[in-house]
Parts: structure tokens; C-alpha cells; sequence
């Protein structure tokens, strides 16, 4: 059984069809690259993936290990393992991105039914994680995002992935905002997160980011759907020759 | 009693309020007279209404309607249930001193573990000698029905230079339910002293109570003062409370209340910096739900120059409830340099919620740097969304959300035991919404 499996889906903001007709398929352990123009409603499917309110589906199904994912609220698809990656993750002023992640962490548990960490256990294995990803401790005690550069933003991003585990991870445009060294630190932590049971839907406007986490599958999506799928080498003729031809595709 | 009729000439009801107390009020007849007089000026207002510009948005005839006969002095079922409560709002180390049904209650409060430089006595003693703490300046009406009605309070002289370790709790307990009391205390803070004296109200079974309280502060030069005020009486009782407050040269004063209970409350502070040097902070937290009302009126009057008065104040407003804060700045004519801000915002959780802030500056001086803001609002969405996508229930989204809301007010309380036990008092509060 696919992990994610996305059939013939139609979204609409605001009485504007965005998705016409998405179908897309990920499997355990995959790594995909959704590329496509501004506009093409890349990050669209994150977000309905996600369960953000104000997208209205028309039509099709998402699946996500054999279940309806729309029929469930956004807390229960993290807790089953889908994890969004914010394009701009918000600033909290005045929680504590510790208790934040604590808060977060223990509810998706409790949601499973499992245990939930005692703070000296958590306290620990927040620890380990952040020092395998280099996050200094004091971006731990501050505000959620509060004051953090955007390459601190997407690396406490990856450090939630880290934490929670989750078996799906969308990466939505993970390289807006980031130079070449932050961007080269945050896709390290991705790769280090890929595993055989953990796939990867990176979502991107630019070959770049495509240099430093290396996708199995590359799509290309115009007008809201996918045009084109094929290997890795499919991006490279992507920045060689631009998205024109596939807007006449679609 | 219905007020609305004794306004109409048959005063003879709302006297009844009065003459059955009489005889159970303390003071010597000098007193009596006093407190005759303060309940004539009453009986004259009545309770206070929209049309008094300072009581607009709680317009207590329509709110409360009219005014319970005084609770009768606790026995011993009363004082068991009493305890039980004080054991609940204890802050850890600190000295108590209870008041129960407006009775100061000796077997429930730590008299004699006071520090030898805090002078105790209560109001009923001082009111054996001289009438002095029943009078005021404010002609406000529930004020003059407080000095009428007044059975006890607490009488606290800090000496001059005492550095108190630990904090004076004073907690008022309801036991007697359908019924009133009415307490005035007087705190008296001597040159240099270090203090924290927090007030704590709450009920012991008690519904469908009502409170009215004051107290009387002065705080001499060069002191250091944090004065908390935690009310989370019962969901249906009303608490009316006024502060007075005046403040000597190059001290520090940090108050802080929050408003956790009573179907309808007002706290009205009237605070004066009297002296040169002086910072105040004011800050307050209002949680309110189902069709609660909660007002706090504060009046930050600076006397003199050179003062810096700083005001944070946060309110949560959910279901039908109403909050209503009102801030007022006086910069006197001589009050040069004065630097005064307020900062009220409040936050709706829904539809129906509803929040009147009315900030106010008054300023006389022509040097001076002062400033207000008001915002209301509701819970950003795009907040909810990231912490639900990351495992939180709707519920404790919004309260994270609240209490991060919150936390800019509650952080203005400098020690760490008492801003926990306050944050422990927000939490009950998210944990009582529906």
C-alpha cells in the first residue's frame, strides 16, 4: 500500500479552482520533488495535505495510509505521522518553544495512545536531537521563532520533524529565504531524517535546493495538476529550459 | 431591597439594610454616627448607574439590583470550611491573615509567625477609638455604603526599613451564601521597608454572595512594593473593590490583579505618586467567560514630577462575557517629566464577547512624555493552524495561544513563586471553559 496517495483532486479557494484533477502517489522511503511556477498550486496541496481551513475539495481523495486524511481535523493527521514543513513558520510570542514542543509532542502521543514523556525524559531527548542537528540550546528557551533568522526558522522546523517522527514530511519551499549556507544546514538535517519508513515531499520553485536533498521522483506541476513525472534528471532540464513548455502542456 | 425604589423616596426599605446591622457593626458611638452619615450619603446615590460617567459600562442597579443583608458572623461549620479554602490559596511561606464572611478569623491566620516590624491589629479595634479608617475623600457611593457597612479588615503598619522575606496573604472566604460583607484594611508601608502583600479572594461553598472591600495604602520613600490581588470568587457572587493608593519619593510599586471570578466585578484603584522618583507598575488580567463582567478602573494620578508610571493589562473575554477596562492618567500641572503609559488589549473568543476599554490621559504639564494603546481581537488564525498541525486539540491550542496572551502582564510579577501560583490560577481558569 502507498503511503500517500492523492487521486484526481479538485481544491477551490474562495470559488477559484486551484487543483483540477491531482493525482500523485509516494510510497515508504521516497523522496519528491513537486516542482512548478508560481502559482501552479504547489503549495496549495501542501496545505490541503496539512488540513489548513479556507481550501474547499470538490472532488477526489487524499489517502494517507489507506485512510481518508479529509476527513480528518489537522491534529489528527500529525498525530498519524503527516508533518508540514512551513514555507514561513509563524512567530509565537511568549510560548516557549520547549513548552511548545513538549505541548506538541505529548499530544500527538496521548492522540495514539502511547505515553506521554515525563518532562526530565523529554528535557533529554530534546537534547539529543537538537546536538545531532547543531541547534544551539538557547534558541530552545526562546519565544516560538521569536527573533529567529529565517535559517533558524526552518532549522527548528527540521528539529520537529526530528522529534515527532513522522513518516510523511512535506517541505514547502524550504529554500525561500534561505542562503546557500542555511539552506545547505537545513537540508542536511532533512537528509539525515530520510529513512526507509520516512518519505519526503519537497516542494520547491528552484532546481537548487534539488542539489542537496536528491529526489527518487520529480514532478512538475503547471495550472494545477501534474503535467510531468520522471527521475532526477528531470529537474536539470527543468533549469535548463524553464517551465514554459509544460504551461503549454497543461 | 430593590435601590432603583429607595431612589424614588421610600427609603425606608434600603434603611432595613442598616438598621438590622446596626447592632452587630463595631466602633464606639462617634463611630456609629460616622458610619450613619457615610450610609445617608449612600442612601442619597444609591447604587451606581449608567448615567455616572465613572460606572457607564457596570451599571450596578441594573447589574446587581440591590444589596444582600450583612452575613452573619461564621461559626464553626463556617470556619471548618474556611479552612479547607486557605489551605487551597496558601502561596507556600507565606503569613495569612483571614478574613471569613468579613470577620478577621485568628485560629485561620499566622499573627504571630508576622515579622516583629509588621504592626497587626484589626479593624474592629481600631474602630473601638476613632472613626479615622471609615473616611475618605471619594464621594463614590459604593465607597460611602463600604464605611457604613465595614465589620473587619486588617490594620498593618510595615516599619520603617523592615525587608520582609516572605509575603502577607490576606484571603477573604465566603462561607454564607445569598448574604454581604463588607471589609476595609489599611496597610501602612514605612520608609525604605521591602513588602509583597497579596490579597486573595475566594468561596468556601458560598453562592450568590457579595463582597465589598477597601483598602487604604501608603507606602513610604525609598520602599519596594508588589501589592497582588487575586480574585476568583464564586461564578455568581459580586465583588466591588477600591483601592487607595499613595505613593512617597524614589519607591518601586508593582501592582498586579487578576480577575478570575464573580459573576460581576469591579476593582477600582486610585493610585497617587506623591513623591518624586517613583516608578508604579500597574498591570491586570481579566478571564472572564459565560456572561461574567469584569471591570477594572484605575486612576494613576501624578502629583509631582519626575514619576514613571507603566500599565499592561490583558483581558480574556469568552462566551457572553463583558470586560471593561478604564485607565486614567492625571498629570498634574507640576508634574513635570512625567513618563506615563498604558497598554490594554483584549482578546475575544467569541462572537458574543465584548470589551469596552477606555483609556484616558489628562495631562496639565507641558514636559511630560505619555502614551496609550488599545487593541481587541481574536486568536490569529494562522497561530491555531501551525499548532494544530503540529498535534495540539483546538482547545489547547487556544489556550497556549491564552496564555501567551496573558504572560506579558503576568511576567510583570518579579518573584517566581507567586507568578507560578498566579499562572496555576490561569490554568484552573482554561481548564473551566466548556
Amino acid at each position: 500500500m502507498a503511503l500517500l496517495e492523492v487521486k484526481d483532486l479538485q481544491v477551490r479557494v474562495e470559488e477559484r479552482e486551484i487543483l483540477h484533477g491531482l493525482t500523485l502517489t509516494v510510497n515508504e522511503g521516497e523522496i519528491h520533488a513537486i516542482m512548478g511556477p508560481n502559482g501552479s498550486g504547489k503549495s496549495t496541496l501542501s496545505h490541503v495535505i496539512a488540513g489548513k481551513p479556507g481550501y474547499e475539495v470538490t472532488g477526489g481523495q487524499i489517502l494517507f495510509k489507506g485512510e481518508d486524511l479529509l476527513e480528518m481535523k489537522p491534529e489528527e493527521r500529525a498525530a498519524k505521522g503527516v508533518f508540514l514543513a512551513f514555507q514561513y513558520p509563524v512567530e509565537i510570542p511568549g510560548v516557549a518553544t520547549m513548552t511548545f514542543l513538549r505541548t506538541a509532542l505529548n499530544a500527538q502521543r496521548k492522540a495514539r495512545g502511547e505515553s506521554e514523556y515525563s518532562t526530565p525524559d523529554f528535557l533529554k531527548k530534546v537534547r539529543e536531537v537538537s546536538k545531532s542537528l547543531n541547534i544551539p540550546q538557547d534558541m530552545l528557551k526562546r519565544g516560538v521563532n521569536v527573533g529567529f533568522s529565517g535559517g533558524e526558522k526552518k532549522r527548528n522546523e527540521v528539529l520537529q520533524m526530528a522529534l515527532f517522527e513522522p513518516s510523511l514530511c512535506i517541505l514547502d519551499e524550504m529554500d525561500s529565504g534561505l542562503d546557500i549556507d542555511a539552506l545547505r544546514i537545513a537540508a542536511d538535517g532533512v537528509n539525515a531524517l530520510h529513512s526507509p519508513k520516512r518519505a519526503m515531499v519537497v516542494i520547491t520553485h528552484y532546481q537548487r535546493l534539488l542539489n542537496y536533498i536528491v529526489p527518487d521522483v520529480v514532478h512538475v506541476m503547471s495550472k494545477g495538476r501534474v503535467v510531468k513525472s520522471g527521475g532526477k534528471e528531470l529537474a536539470l532540464e527543468l533549469e535548463a529550459s524553464g517551465y514554459a513548455q509544460f504551461e503549454d502542456a497543461a | 431591597m430593590n435601590v432603583a425604589v429607595a431612589k424614588t423616596g421610600k427609603g425606608r426599605a434600603v434603611s432595613d439594610l442598616f438598621t438590622s446591622a446596626e447592632g452587630r457593626l463595631p466602633g464606639s458611638p462617634t463611630v456609629i454616627a460616622t458610619r450613619r452619615e457615610a450610609f445617608e450619603t449612600y442612601e442619597r446615590l444609591g447604587l451606581p448607574h449608567r448615567r455616572i460617567e465613572e460606572w457607564k459600562y457596570t451599571d450596578l442597579r441594573a447589574l446587581v439590583g440591590e444589596v444582600l443583608p450583612l452575613a452573619a458572623a461564621p461559626d464553626a461549620a463556617a470556619l471548618k470550611r474556611a479552612a479547607d479554602a486557605v489551605k487551597a490559596q496558601a502561596i507556600a511561606g507565606a503569613r495569612k491573615l483571614v478574613l471569613v464572611d468579613g470577620v478577621f478569623a485568628a485560629d485561620l491566620s499566622d499573627v504571630k509567625e508576622l515579622a516583629t516590624e509588621v504592626g497587626f491589629r484589626t479593624l474592629r479595634e481600631t474602630l473601638e477609638k476613632d472613626a479615622g479608617l471609615l473616611k475618605t475623600a471619594s464621594t463614590d457611593a459604593v465607597i460611602a455604603l463600604n464605611a457604613a457597612m465595614a465589620t473587619d479588615g486588617l490594620v498593618l503598619s510595615i516599619a520603617d526599613g523592615a525587608q520582609l522575606s516572605v509575603p502577607i496573604q490576606i484571603i477573604h472566604i465566603a462561607t454564607a451564601a445569598s448574604a454581604s460583607s463588607f471589609t476595609r484594611s489599611q496597610v501602612a508601608i514605612g520608609k525604605g521597608a521591602r513588602a509583597t502583600i497579596v490579597e486573595s479572594f475566594v468561596a468556601a461553598g458560598a453562592k450568590a454572595y457579595q463582597i465589598s472591600d477597601a483598602v487604604l495604602i501608603t507606602v513610604g520613600d525609598d520602599a519596594d512594593v508588589a501589592h497582588i490581588r487575586l480574585m476568583d470568587d464564586s461564578p455568581d457572587a459580586l465583588n466591588v473593590t477600591s483601592h487607595f493608593v499613595t505613593i512617597g519619593a524614589n519607591v518601586k510599586f508593582n501592582f498586579f490583579n487578576m480577575t478570575t471570578g464573580a459573576a460581576v466585578s469591579r476593582l477600582q484603584g486610585f493610585i497617587t505618586l506623591a513623591g518624586e522618583g517613583s516608578e508604579l507598575s500597574a498591570n491586570g488580567v481579566n478571564l472572564l467567560q459565560k456572561t461574567e463582567h469584569g471591570d477594572t478602573t484605575l486612576v494613576v494620578d501624578h502629583a509631582v514630577p519626575n514619576c514613571v508610571s507603566r500599565e499592561v493589562f490583558r483581558a480574556v473575554i469568552d462566551d457572553r462575557a463583558h470586560s471593561v477596562f478604564q485607565g486614567r492618567i492625571i498629570v498634574r500641572p507640576d508634574a513635570q517629566k512625567t513618563d506615563g503609559k498604558m497598554m490594554i488589549r483584549a482578546l475575544l473568543l467569541s462572537d458574543e464577547a465584548e470589551a469596552d476599554n477606555k483609556p484616558e490621559l489628562e495631562i496639565f504639564a507641558d514636559d511630560v512624555s505619555c502614551g496609550h494603546g488599545a487593541t481587541a481581537g481574536a486568536l490569529d488564525d494562522n497561530l491555531l493552524f501551525y499548532l494544530k498541525a503540529r498535534g495540539l486539540p483546538e482547545k489547547q491550542a487556544q489556550a497556549l495561544l491564552i496564555q501567551a496572551f496573558v504572560g506579558e502582564a503576568i511576567e510583570q510579577i518579579a518573584d517566581d513563586n507567586l507568578r507560578e501560583h498566579v499562572i496555576g490560577i490561569a490554568e484552573r481558569w482554561l481548564e473551566r471553559r466548556s
